[in-house]
This record gives structure tokens, sequence and C-alpha cells, in this order.
């Protein structure tokens, strides 16, 4: 058996983290991998279409219920979908109370202590909340956990910002653990020469583009049917695009250490792909009466 | 020892300091100095209140043991629920010595422990439902406390908890006040801004209850405010203020209660021992209901006498009349300990090392007792404090603020003081040279001190703790001969 090869996904909120990785993951399950998927967003929507459920009961609601995460046990928080894949949500509070950092740190330190990480398993993904607002969704990057980080982005102007400044997050945790950027994957948003642009953007940030997945509403219905696109159609083209990032992602070799960019230099690579305006500094702090009267 | 000349304290100071690394030192030369007792303005020489040094062994608290451990705390018919994990409430509970006059665990709650103690569940998901429940347990099982305060642990800051509401909640559905107290450890730079923090939350949630309330006050309506009535002191206290014909409505906070918190607006004179953790109540009474405040000390007949007057002079002549006469009948009693232990103590030299009021109020005491103090500093001062300690303190004496221990130690070793004043941490290192302490927080399991009661006590202490026969058996290394060492060394 081969080392288990532990991957985190971020990305910036809504570009589809939850649903590229819950469909790369089947994909990797087709092809006869044993795959863990570790949910670490108090949201818990990162098992449904592997488990056909709406939200998988998490670690923290069961370790609540039960007083404390020293009273359960694995088997009442692991569940297991289609193609064997392992599923497990940290899970955590409602919006605007308590601390969504701590749940992901007491779920990870449970799923290890618990040995949920066993011997058949060839890859762990954690999907992680789409900002990393403090320690506790640094967690899955630390040492021990992830070694490959993939971003999921978009050609949009914030998708990229999100993703050099996950980079930033990689790069403080790659000097002291072992942990590195392996790809951006492209969540196409069709717009201008996007698969151009974040290829550019993978190479300032010293990785590439592992996979461009072209948008097809078919991810849609097979979502709405709580379903992957390898369950939900397996003979789809767009099930064959998910098959292509799962064997790259099998056979990649490239984990760097990521090296971000500055904000002018990010701002000038947006300008140069038109997806960004250069900023005319003559009108900063300028009200529209004195810039009618300017005109004038 | 004989006492330092100016340069010889400022050689002395040169020398700890020369020891820290160049930023450490730097910083540390500020906080301390050689005493200047004609400057009116301390921060002219000395800076205080300022973040600790990491890995100085500062005997500093947090804002917790502030507002909790200090000023709330002693409130005795309220229930103090310390709010977070376990550790908080459970090793700081009855450690004060506040007493408190009552049947605990009924009508009075001063030594027992009241916490949420947290688990990772409540982190994640918020600890609010709990405490609303713990509240609703709390009135299940203690009815007859008067009302809560909500002690906030540092996770209460971290998670964003909304205490307030929860409190607001609370308090409507028992029908008694429920204070949320925002006293989170990691605030500010010692327990000096729990203090402020607590003081504030007294301020917001308690002082105005009353308002517009019939006025049942007399002319000779009193507070005593920052006495937490260690060892029995506010009772010592409050004893010599009614003999002088004034009526003691409150008193903040030692074996004080909500209701006289919520009574104080009417008096006609705040006195105010403890400056440092009630001067912020005291001066927002003064804005607010226009009662003035004064400071007085209780250590020790000579700042009784001049405290009883001044307090006097505040009154009618009845009053003062009164007051010669609690002097005259105390100071035979007063003769009668100073001629019998002063003899025992004159000329031996103290060094202090407290916090509050203490580095400052009890020097008079000791010099009734003909010893003189030679060192003094506060843990948690602010400038105001050393402003009214320079004049207190002899030309040239050592001062030193948020000491580390190192610095004790050395300053220790080299002023070879007969006695240190200072807490229970220091108490065995000095000891174990040779050097008799005596506990200033606790006042070493004794007390009262404050009042002519607790002056006895006080002087009859300070002789068991500097003649005690032990001192004989152990010598400290600057006293061994060069003979001793060899026979040391050869063995």
């Amino acid at each position: 058996m081969a080392k288990l090869r532990q991957c985190a996904i971020y990305g910036k909120g809504g570009i589809g983290k939850s649903t590229t990785t819950q469909n790369l993951v089947a994909a990797l399950a087709e092809s006869g991998k044993k795959v863990l998927i570790v949910g670490c967003d108090p949201k818990a929507d990162s098992t449904r279409l592997i488990l056909h459920s709406k939200a998988q009961t998490t670690v923290m609601h069961l370790a609540a219920e039960a007083g404390s995460v020293e009273d359960l046990e694995l088997e009442d928080v692991l569940s297991v979908g289609f193609g064997g894949i392992k599923c497990v949500e940290s899970g955590g509070p409602e919006p605007g109370v308590g601390c969504a950092g701590r749940g992901v740190i007491t779920a990870i330190n449970f799923l290890e202590e618990e040995g949920a990480y066993t011997e058949d398993l060839d890859f762990v993904f954690y999907d992680v909340l789409g900002d990393v607002v403090c320690g506790g969704f640094a967690m899955p990057i630390r040492e021990n956990k992830a070694q490959e980080i993939y971003i999921v982005c978009s050609g949009e102007m914030m998708a990229m910002y999100a993703a050099n400044n996950i980079s930033k997050g990689i790069v403080k945790y790659a000097n002291s653990g072992g942990v590195r950027l392996a790809g951006l994957i492209c969540n196409s948003r069709n717009t201008d020469r996007e698969d151009e642009l974040v290829m550019a953007l993978a190479s300032r940030l010293g990785t590439t583009m592992i996979h461009f997945v072209p948008r097809d509403n078919a991810v849609q219905h097979a979502e709405i049917r709580r379903m992957t696109m390898v369950e939900y159609d397996p003979a789809h083209k767009q099930s064959d695009e998910y098959r292509q990032l799962a064997s790259k992602i099998v056979n990649n070799t490239n984990f760097v250490i990521p090296t971000p960019i500055e904000m002018e230099e990010l701002e000038e690579l947006l300008m140069e792909f038109g997806i960004m305006e250069a900023e005319d500094e003559s009108i900063v702090g300028k009200t529209a009466a004195e810039l009618a009267a300017e005109a004038a | 020892m004989t006492t330092l000349s100016r340069a010889e304290t400022e050689a002395l100071i040169a020398e700890v300091l020369e020891v820290y690394p160049e930023k450490a030192r730097k910083d540390r030369a500020k906080h301390l100095t050689a005493n200047d007792p004609g400057i009116e303005q301390s921060k002219k020489c000395i800076t205080s209140n300022r973040k600790s040094l990491p890995g100085v062994m500062t005997i500093r608290g947090c804002a917790y043991a502030g507002s909790k451990g200090v000023v709330w705390g002693p409130i005795k018919d309220m229930i103090h629920i310390s709010h977070g994990p376990v550790g908080c409430g459970q090793y700081s509970r009855a450690g004060r010595r506040n007493y408190y006059v009552g049947t605990t665990g009924v009508d009075a709650f001063g030594t027992m422990n009241f916490t949420s103690d947290f688990q990772e569940k409540d982190i994640v998901f918020g600890g609010d439902k709990k405490l609303a429940k713990l509240l609703d347990e709390v009135e299940q099982l203690f009815p007859l406390h008067r009302g809560i305060s909500v002690q906030s642990e540092c996770p209460i800051g971290l998670i964003g908890d909304d205490i307030e509401s929860v409190s607001k909640k609370g308090a409507a559905a028992i029908g008694k006040p429920i204070v949320p107290v925002r006293c989170e450890g990691f605030r500010g730079v010692s327990q000096s801004l729990g203090h402020h923090i607590a003081n504030d939350a007294i301020r917001d949630w308690v002082l105005d209850k009353r308002d517009g309330s019939p006025d049942t006050s007399t002319p000779y309506d009193v507070a005593i405010i920052g006495d937490y009535n260690i060892g029995g002191d506010a009772w010592a206290t409050r004893i010599l203020l009614e003999e002088m014909g004034l009526r003691v409505v409150a008193q903040w906070s030692g074996d004080g209660t909500l209701a006289e918190m919520m009574n104080t607006p009417k008096v006609k004179l705040n006195l105010l021992h403890c400056y440092r953790s009630m001067n912020y109540i005291s001066r927002h009474m003064e804005e607010k209901y226009g009662i003035p405040w004064m400071e007085y000390n209780f250590f020790g007949p000579t700042k009784i006498v001049e405290s009883l007057r001044r307090i006097a002079a505040f009154f009618d002549d009845q009053v003062k009349e009164k007051t010669e006469a609690v002097i005259a009948r105390y100071q035979p009693m007063m003769d009668a300990i100073v001629a019998r232990y002063k003899p025992r103590l004159q000329g031996k030299k103290v060094m202090l090392y407290v916090g509050g009021l203490r580095p400052r109020h009890v020097i008079g005491a000791y010099e009734d007792l003909g010893m003189e103090v030679i060192g003094t500093g506060y843990e948690f001062g602010h400038n105001d404090d050393y402003d009214r300690t320079t004049k207190e303190m002899g030309d040239a004496t050592l001062i030193y603020d948020d000491a580390t221990g190192f610095e004790l130690e050395e300053f220790v070793k080299k002023l070879k003081p007969d006695l240190v004043g200072s807490g229970i941490k220091e108490k065995y290192i000095f000891q174990k040279m040779g050097i008799p302490l005596r506990q200033m927080h606790s006042w070493d399991y004794s007390g009262p001190y404050h009042g002519y009661d607790g002056f006895a006590i006080f002087a009859r202490d300070m002789d068991i703790a500097l003649s005690s026969p032990v001192w004989g058996k152990l010598v400290p290394p600057w006293k061994k001969t060069v003979a001793e060492e060899e026979v040391k060394e050869a063995a």
C-alpha cells in the first residue's frame, strides 16, 4: 500500500470547493482509491453528495450531545457513502456564536486519537471553510496533517486574491512543517481567457493549474439529487473532467513552497487580462461635485 | 545594614540591571529608582502600569483576579460565577481571607466557588445557553442570594459570548440583579484593569438602582470604600467610625452586600482606603452624586490619629469632640503597645513589595514601632500611587515597580533588611535566605491590621516574625564566616 496522502482544499467562499472535492473524490473512489473526506466547515456540506444526505451528523454536535468528544466512538461520527468513501464532518456552531475554529481543531484531534487514518486509506481530503480567519481553520495544514494543498479558484478577481492570500498562509506553515502547494484547480465561471489567467497566476505562485474544470449544468443536476457526477451520470463528459482531475492528482508530484505575489503585481496581472481597470489616482478622494467642477 | 546614599542606591540599581540583555535593561531601568521625596510627580523618575517583560517572574495577576478576586468576590450576599473553565474559580476560591458574617450557602456565599465549568463543546458552540441554565439553577438552589455577577474568564472574550443579554434576560426572570463583568484575564497588563472594569460594572449595573428612592440618610452617613476585610480589617475600621458618631452605611466590599452598594449614593462622604482598586467608583460618585471622597490610612496610631481628625474635620463639632474622645481612649493602649514592642523592634529595616495601597500605607505603622522601610514597590500600581509614595519614603530609598524575581532577590541580598513584607510566592524564598517574611496580602493568616485593634496584632506579628529563635539557627550566606565556609567545603 502506498503512503497515505493528505490533501486540503482551500479557496474563496462559494467558489465550489465542496462540489469539486466530492466530485473529485468520487472519481478517485471509482478508480479504486480508498478515500476519507473530513469536512472542516460548520455548515457541514462537504459530504452530502457522497452520502445522499442533507447534512451528516457532525463530530461536534454528537460531542455536545454526549457531553464531550471523549465520550464518542469513531463509528458514531464516520459514515460510508458512494464507492466506500468514508465521511466525517467536524461541525460547529451556528453563525454568530461560539468558536468554529476550535471545533475544527477538536474534531481533527479526535480523528487522530481515534485512529481514523487507517492503513488502508490512500487519500484524506480536508474540505476547509473559505477564509482562513483564525488558527482553527489552518489546523489541516499544520504539522503532520495535510501535506498537499489544492486551491480552487476561477478567473474572477476575488477568487484570485483569495488564492494569493491562502498561498501566504501556506508559506507560513511550509517553513515549519512539510505542507506544500500542489496546484490550482480552476472551477470555471466562464470569464474571458480564464484558463490563461489562472495559469499565469499559478506560474507566479510557482505552481501549475492542475486542471481546468469547465462549467456544466449537469453538475447542478447531480447536486439537486445529492449525487456526484460520476455516480449520477458516469457517461457524461463532465464526469470525465473529474476523472481527469483525479488522475492528475494521483500522478501529481509538483509540490512547492508557493511564492505569493505583492498586491501591486496581482493587480497588474488582473489589468493585463482586463479584469481590473487601471486606477486613476487623480480622482481619489474627490466628491461628485468637485469632479463636475473640474470637468466644466 | 546602614541606609544607602543616593549614589549607592543608584549604583545598586545599575549593578542589578547589568545582567539583563540590552532591551530588557532599558525597560527595567524605567521601573527602578532612588526615591526623591521632594518631587511632586513620580512620572519623572518611575514608569508603572506597563506590560511585564516575559521571563522575569512577575508576581502580577490578571483582570479576572482584579474583578472577581478583589472587588466583587467579597460582596457576600451575591453569587459570583466564574464563567469559563473551572480552574480560575477553583484556584482562587476562599484564598483571600475576606471575612464575612453570614451562613455560607444560605445567605452568604463568599467562600464558595460557582463556575460554568466550560468544556470543549461550550467553546465551540458558545456558553450562553449554559450560563442561562446556571442562572436558573443558582436561583433554585440558593434562593436567598440577592444577585449574581458573571465574572468572565478568558474564553468568553475570545468566542464573543453575549453575557449581557443572557444576564438581562436572567435578571428579568428571577427579579434580582445580574451583573455581567467583562474581566477576561488577557485584558490589560495586570489585575489593575480588572479593578477598573469591576468598578465600571458596579457603576453601570448597580449604583443607580435606588436613585429616586426615599432619602432616609443622616448627616453622618459614610461608606468605607476599598476595605476588603482581610482578617477582619473593615470591622476594626468600622468600630472607630461608629465611635466617632458616624453611621457606616456600606462596606466596599469586605463583608459588604449588594444593598449597601445601592445605598451608597446617599452618603455624605466616601472614605477611601484602597485608592488603587476603588478610586474609579469614588470619582464617579463625586461626579454624579456630588459625594466627596477622602483617602485615609488606618495603619498604626500616628496615621490613624491623623486620619480620624481629617475625617472629623468634615463633620460638625459633636463628631470632632467624639473623635478626640476616641483618640484619648485608645492612646494608652497604643502607648502600651509601643512601649512593649518598640524596644524590641527599634531600628529594624523593612523591605516591602505588595499591591494596592500597602506599599505606602503600612510605612507609618512600621515607623510607630521604630522600624524603617528602606525599599518599597507595587505589583500593579500606577503613577498616582507612586506620587503618594515618594513623600512617605526616606530620601534615596529604593523604589521598584513590578519587580522581577531576580531584582527582588538581589535587592534583598544587598540591602539585607531585617524583615520583608510581601506575598506567599516570596515568603519561602526569603525565609530560606534566613530573612523573616510577613505576608502582607493575607496578613499571613493573622489580622486584622487596620485600626487600633489591628495595630496591636500588627505589632505582635512583626515581633513574632523578627524575634523567632529560628533565625538564629539559620545563617544567611553573607553572615557565614570564612571558617564556616571552609568547614563546609571540606565536608
